[in-house]
């Protein structure tokens, strides 16, 4: 076990380099940050001199090394924009980013795991195409729509809940929450909602087909035979044989949340690593940009290693195998 | 709803309202950038720069009119025509309660013209700052300059004991990796302080008990968060959970107006947009016409000046929130330009124009625009696109977003444009600062005026901005310019298409003054119960 999770860090390195060296190449055709950094009326020689300070003359692949071994020592530069190291940047806006991420994962399985199970056992009732109806819903509206509609309806007409920011957050030393408070819940509570719909929706779709296809199965039909309850059939049986796609499913989604959590933050003007992200592309803020990709390619990577481990614990016979094949 | 009263000569609009003001208030407002670096010479940009005119001072400042008045400099006076001497006011104290002196102002002039600053322009290069005693201050120029001061109300005054305690002596450049506290902290002679900043997130700013003068509205506390989605900053202005945005876009201005509970407030912005042509070079490599510029005959810039229908764009586009202008500078920074009027809108002349020249079948070029700079911009190009097609003119339009637009066509990108959409303010307040940047020669590289980027060229007007900037006569200085800018008008140096408009959302309970240069100051707010 050991020696494949050392094989996958060693993979996960190869990854993250190819990552910032495909960031680097991408950064040549966003534009010159240097006029984001300075006023329009700053003279042609400044310019040139602030570029040469940032060492944006030297060749690509010359920046690409430069930063690649400065960040292998955790060093990622000052961003332009702010002046502040990118790591205590990220490291600050990382709680935030955190915090709805796992809400909305939590939402998306807590309410589409049920759903799921409900709709796969009861097919034709009205409940059921009720929910059937709704994730259509949840596929197919663009976020930041659903986003604007949600403070559209709660925010501007009926006043309850807050349109924008984190609430009242707590500072707990390293970590700034917002759970504490009740008005960084009830600030969490839309951006959660609009961030989950999708993997909620995508959730209870999977957890349905999965369902539909293991009641059809033969251990199934012996269990009803043997006269065990409905309740331990579909719960204990079928629910459990299902959760291996579920597993692999929400663990890869998580990393998508925290990945695009970048449109719903920026809806929300939730002040987490997405709205910095897309702040620094607006502003060719290269340091935070290439931090903010290399961490999440390392996020996916950690992920993918968990759900394999993950993997090990819930399906015997994976283990059995060695893992090596997962 | 109320209509807010607007007086466009003064450039000021002054909402008034009769109800009674709370004792003290905190405001929450957003706008759709963020506050960065606090260091008030790192960036030469009104938002922030006026942000931090809550905190900071200059030796001048601007009232409501935008007219120059005191501030750390109690007067001042030319004693010789080279030699300008400023007395300082007496008992003024920084935040930190260090007392302001000629120290403090020779430092500041040594820190503003240091190298990382981008606000160099703010002093005149070769300038000597000379301290007669702890509250005169002299400044010697090598030839005379009536605006030496005019833009003194953004070069604030910085502590010298302070940064020299904080590792605040150098501007905090982008590639700074020291201890450098002016970057994250304050320490201003001003009405507010900042009491806690957190970047692109929000920022807290408190009265300051102890200012010289005399805050008039009752704001004690400000809550500032940037809001960059516009949906979201008119969500949380209509739901009442900030008292101020800007920008409002123009298409939910009405929206605003409409909701009880919410004001919007507008007026004509100092800066101007326009369109400007390659006439430098001797071909244009966008266009089908070869081995000639069309553009370098007058004729063909009056031609497309023409075609262009002013009033369309300023209904359709700008949904009325723009003022067309007829010079490149805002008729609130020239007395005298209202004696200049737009070249009519006739498609007709222009076909025989276009004619005339000999390009009676058009031509096609290229023409470059940014999509995320100025108010609806992309929108304006493609309305002139259409325009002069009905001349013949066939735009290819190439609309990017800023940061890629720029790079492009300022002098990083070798000036590459043909055609193109540009808007500016003038930092000075002064029409010199346009024969300066805009409409002066200039060279490949960009020496001479470095923003004509389509590098048109006249002689006389070159000489006349020389005479403009040692001219101390404010009536013969005006006659000056006056003859620049017929000459630029005559020869369609560039089109000049309007002045946006400003639009602030506000609270029906926020009372406070609009500034034509879309500086948020609080001190001149009043928020009701």
């Amino acid at each position: 076990m050991a020696g494949y999770i050392l094989r996958r860090l060693v993979q996960s390195i190869v990854v993250m380099l190819a990552v910032g060296l495909i960031a680097f190449m991408m950064f040549r055709y966003i534009g010159d940050p240097v006029n984001q950094m300075v006023g329009v009326d700053t003279t042609p020689e400044q310019r040139a001199a602030l570029r040469e300070r940032l060492g944006l003359n030297d060749p690509m692949i010359v920046q690409y090394a430069r930063y690649m071994w400065n960040a292998a020592q955790f060093k990622f530069g000052t961003s332009y924009q702010f002046k502040e190291p990118v790591a205590q940047l990220i490291a600050s806006r990382l709680p935030a980013t955190l915090e709805l991420s796992i809400v909305s994962a939590l939402f998306a399985l807590l309410v589409g795991v049920p759903m799921g199970v409900y709709t796969g056992i009861n097919r034709n009732s009205w409940l059921s195409k009720v929910f059937m109806t709704v994730s259509l819903v949840g596929i197919s509206l663009p976020t930041f729509l659903i986003g604007i509609l949600l403070i559209f309806v709660f925010s501007v007409h009926l006043h309850l809940l807050p349109s924008f920011g984190r609430g009242q957050v707590v500072d707990l030393g390293f970590w700034r929450t917002g759970l504490l408070t009740g008005s960084g819940l009830k600030a969490l509570i839309m951006p959660a909602i609009t961030l989950g719909l999708f993997q909620m929706t995508l959730i209870m779709r999977l957890v349905r087909s999965e369902m539909l296809e293991v009641l059809r199965t033969d251990y199934i039909k012996f269990a009803r035979a043997r006269g065990l309850s409905r309740r331990a059939i579909n719960f204990s049986h079928a629910l459990k044989n299902t959760l291996i796609p579920v597993i692999t499913i929400t663990g890869l989604q998580l990393g998508s949340i925290i990945a695009f959590a970048i449109i719903t933050e920026t809806v929300f003007q939730w002040p987490g690593m997405g709205l910095l992200f897309l702040q620094a592309v607006q502003n060719v803020d290269i340091p935070i940009m290439a931090a903010y990709l290399l961490l999440i390619a390392f996020l996916f990577v950690l992920i993918n290693l968990v759900v394999d481990i993950l993997y090990t614990v819930v399906d015997p016979r994976v283990r059995v195998d060695g893992g090596a094949s997962a | 709803m109320r209509i807010m009263g607007l007086s466009l000569a003064a450039g000021v609009a002054v909402a008034v309202s009769a109800i009674s003001p709370a004792d003290s208030a905190t405001l929450r407002w957003a706008f759709q950038g963020q506050l960065n670096a606090l260091d008030p010479y790192t960036l030469n940009e009104t938002f922030t720069l006026g942000q931090l005119g809550n905190v900071y001072e200059g030796l001048t400042r601007r009232g409501p009119d935008l007219e120059i008045e005191p501030a750390l400099a109690e007067s001042w006076e030319i004693i010789e025509p080279t030699r300008w001497r400023f007395h300082l006011r007496q008992g003024v104290k920084f935040h930190n309660g260090n007392d302001f002196n000629a120290d403090d102002v020779v430092f500041s002039a040594e820190r503003v013209q240091s190298q990382n600053s981008d606000l160099k322009t703010r002093l005149p290069g070769d300038v000597k700052v000379e301290k007669v005693d702890d509250h005169t201050v002299d400044f010697v120029l090598s030839q005379p300059n009536p605006i030496l001061h005019y833009e003194w109300d953004t070069w604030y005054i910085m502590d010298k004991e302070w940064s020299e305690e904080n590792g605040a002596t150098e501007v905090v450049s982008a590639s700074d990796r020291s201890d450098n506290r002016a970057a994250f902290e304050t320490n201003g002679t001003g009405p507010y302080t900042i009491d806690s900043h957190e970047p692109g997130v929000r920022t807290v700013f408190k009265a300051n008990p102890d200012w010289w003068d005399e805050i008039e509205g009752n704001i004690e506390e400000v809550v500032f968060t940037p809001i960059s989605q516009d949906s979201t900053r008119v969500a949380a202005l209509l739901s009442g959970e900030v008292d101020l945005v800007d920008p409002v876009p123009v298409q939910d201005v009405a929206r605003v107006e409409q909701n009880p509970n919410t004001d919007a407030l507008t007026g004509p912005e100092l800066r101007t947009i326009f369109l400007g042509f390659n006439s430098m070079d001797d071909e244009l490599s966008s266009s089908d016409i070869k081995g000639e510029n069309p553009f370098k005959d007058a004729r063909v810039r009056k031609a497309l000046y023409q075609a262009i229908d002013i009033e369309a764009i300023k209904q359709k586009v700008m949904r009325g929130m723009s003022e067309p202008s007829a010079l490149l500078i805002s008729p609130l920074l020239y007395d005298r330009a209202g004696e200049f009027e737009r070249h009519a809108y006739d498609p007709e002349a222009a076909m025989q124009l276009l004619e005339e020249a000999g390009y009676g079948d058009g031509f096609t070029v290229t023409m470059d625009c940014p999509n995320d700079r100025y108010v609806n911009d992309e929108a304006i190009c493609q309305a002139v696109a259409s325009m002069v097609a009905k001349i013949g003119v066939r735009i290819d339009l190439n609309a990017q977003p800023k940061a890629q637009y720029f790079g492009k066509v300022l002098a990083t990108g070798g000036y590459d444009t043909d055609f193109y959409l540009l808007g500016w303010t003038p930092s000075s307040m002064d029409s010199y600062n346009i024969f300066a940047n805009l409409s002066g020669c200039r060279d490949e590289t960009g020496k001479g005026s470095p923003f004509n980027l389509g590098g048109w060229c006249n002689e006389k007007v070159d000489e006349l901005a020389g005479q403009v900037l040692t001219e101390n006569d404010p009536d013969k200085r005006n006659e000056l310019i006056f003859e620049a800018f017929s000459i630029m008008h005559d020869e369609v140096s560039h089109i000049p298409l309007h002045q946006q408009s400003l639009a602030w959302g506000k609270s029906t309970k926020l009372d406070l003054v609009q500034r034509a240069d879309n500086q948020v100051l609080f001190k001149w707010m009043t928020l009701s119960e």
